[in-house]
């Protein structure tokens, strides 16, 4: 089996834990507290300096500091359209890259699912977009790729009637979606054929004796079999594609207009062309009420994926 | 449990002659192959152009229709290799600084988790992975102000310990992953030969973790060395990374195309042979130690 069990063997590990001396149980949290306090400093402080932020007026550029002014940023919040739009791109955004990437990073793991010849370099090759610096990905797709003057694309999509095509300009929300897909996909692809390849072989050679067909056999057991490795790579993509930014930053600045403006971009204007800190504080808070309900989701996902083997 | 490296089916087709030997089942397979690398090429191909382009003088990298002959130069790298200083040392002990500070952190907490694990680990796994959903991009502004106010805006340190809670639940996750391999009954003879906690951990644990330590570590270099948002809003010059000087590599006008490939392609190399090479560690290190 390739997931694992996620149970550690408490059997050996000295008394059980009812027996546990107060001795016994803090020798147990000391190696945890270190972690456990720098990742409650280092994570959890800055959302509750946010909370207090966010009831302030405070532009960080102007003198005079800060004060209170009740939930007036939370009105021009909530009553702000840029950011409304934001949260909702940001969803639909997240939805269809991550839906693409699993569809095709599938499609790419069935592909080098058998062997042929020069397999290892063309998983080589399909894996690279992944360790792509995203900064450079993004530079470059932008420039030597899209340009519309000099493109590569466009040269390669000349004879299908693609002329000097701005696809920035004119395509910038799908385009970014394209970027961020190609960039994503491989870390599914290796999920899924991870899966793929933990598939007992003499199943399939069963239902092949039995004159399955290559179709019905995906359908029937191969789909059930990657359930857990689609639903672990759907989860922990949409954990690093909703906070995508550098694309963002680099090739479209959030737009034109406001077309590819996302909640990461939104912030990161209010910070550092509003000076805003009291209304990113509660944009922040709005975002992270919405997170905590969707990860809340997330984390019985979460759950049940990794125990899957021990309830079997 | 046992935990096997993934199974290449592609072994188990029966040896006996059987329909599938037919010149149809030939074709298809052929048609399969030549269609995977088809693809694995377009893949690449943004990057391959990335490469070609930096050796590119300046005057053919932006040429209608786009130029494939021309003669290479080192020129643009030249250029590159003598800006990017300061930048990839601020990277760099970004990244070790970071990966060593989540190293010592996240072995202990992996230990606690795993092999003596306190009462409520699954309650610790799930904080720690929870922190990876509140996206730190919420919190920008304030986190901002706190940097500023500690003195810490434009210090390599804010890096260090920003990333280090970045790839800190990660490694905490990948780490217990390993260190539940070790098989329980290899920790019971040791512990029956009377050894303590210490040989406990030097003798039986860390030669069974230690390869995982590795992977571990490439995992969170990845990360660390291709980080963005955080050193864009928290230095400017002084502590500036390598993305930061690929930004700083696109000028308001003239020629930069042939400029901006190499600069890329040497921030974005280091990563990616640390990728080729840890290909298997990758999968497990993404899927937080789920998949082997």
């Amino acid at each position: 089996m390739a997931v694992l069990e996620q149970a550690p063997p408490t059997a050996p590990a000295g008394p059980r834990p009812r027996a546990m001396s107060a001795r016994e149980k803090w020798s147990r949290r000391l190696p945890l507290l270190p972690a456990l306090l720098y990742t409650i400093i280092v994570t959890q402080v800055p959302f509750l300096v946010m909370i207090w932020y966010s009831f302030q007026s405070y532009y960080w550029n102007e003198p005079g500091g800060s004060w209170f002014n009740g939930v007036s940023n939370y009105a021009h919040v909530f009553t702000d359209p840029d950011f409304l739009n934001a949260i909702v791109r940001t969803v639909t955004m997240t939805v269809i890259a991550v839906l693409l990437t699993v569809i095709i990073g599938t499609a790419l793991a069935v592909l080098l699912d058998r062997k042929f010849p020069g397999r290892g370099v063309v998983r080589t090759l399909i894996i690279t977009p992944f360790l792509v610096m995203p900064a450079a990905a993004a530079l470059i797709w932008q420039g030597p790729m899209l340009d519309p003057n000099f493109g590569l694309l466009n040269y390669l999509l000349a004879p299908f009637g693609v002329n000097h095509e701005a696809w920035l300009s004119n395509h910038a929300y799908g385009t970014v979606i394209v970027v961020m897909v190609w960039q994503w996909m491989p870390f599914m692809m290796l999920i899924v054929l991870a899966g793929l390849q933990s598939q007992p072989g003499d199943v399939l050679e069963a239902a092949k004796v039995d004159g399955a067909s290559a179709w019905s056999t995906f359908r029937e057991l191969t789909v059930p079999h990657l359930r857990p490795y689609l639903e672990l790579g759907i989860l922990l993509g949409t954990i690093y594609l909703v906070t995508t930014f550098d694309q963002i930053r680099l090739m479209t600045q959030g737009g034109p207009g406001t077309q590819t403006t996302t909640l990461p971009y939104y912030l990161y204007e209010k910070v550092n062309y509003a000076f805003d800190i009291g209304g990113s504080a509660a944009a922040g808070v709005v975002t992270v009420v919405l997170t905590i309900i969707v990860a809340s989701f997330a984390l019985r996902m979460f759950a049940r994926v990794f125990q899957f083997e021990e309830a079997r | 449990m046992t935990a096997i490296a993934p199974v290449d089916n592609s072994n188990t087709v029966p040896a006996v002659p059987t329909k599938s030997t037919s010149g149809k089942a030939v074709a298809r397979k052929t048609g399969l192959t030549l269609g995977a690398w088809i693809v694995g090429l377009i893949v690449f191909l943004p990057i391959g152009w990335m490469v070609i382009t930096a050796f590119k003088p300046e005057s053919a990298a932006e040429t209608w229709p786009p130029r494939f002959t021309f003669s290479p130069t080192l020129s643009e790298f030249t250029i590159v290799f003598s800006g990017m200083g300061p930048y990839i040392t601020n990277s760099a002990i970004a990244t070790i600084g970071s990966t060593i500070l989540v190293l010592v952190l996240g072995l202990p907490a992996a230990y606690a988790l795993s092999v003596r694990p306190v009462k409520r680990w699954r309650d610790g796994l799930f904080f720690f992975i929870s922190t990876k959903m509140l996206p730190v991009v919420a919190a920008i502004g304030p986190l901002y102000i706190l940097v500023l106010r500690t003195g810490l805006l434009d210090s390599i340190w804010a890096l260090i310990i920003l990333y280090a809670a970045m790839n800190l639940p990660l490694a905490i996750w990948m780490l217990r992953s390993f260190m539940l391999e070790v098989p329980s009954e290899t920790l019971e003879a040791a512990r029956l030969d009377g050894a303590g906690r210490i040989r406990e951990i030097t003798e039986v644990i860390m030669p069974v973790v230690s390869p995982g330590l590795v992977s571990t570590a490439l995992i969170c270099v990845i990360f660390a060395w291709n980080e963005l948002f955080l050193a864009l809003n928290l230095t400017v010059t002084k502590a500036a990374t390598m993305p930061m000087f690929l930004i700083s590599s696109v000028p308001q006008e003239g020629l930069y195309i042939a400029h901006l490939s190499a600069a890329a392609t040497v921030a974005s190399v280091p990563v990616i042979i640390v990728g080729w090479i840890a290909q298997r560690s990758l999968v497990r290190g993404l899927s937080m130690g789920a998949i082997k």
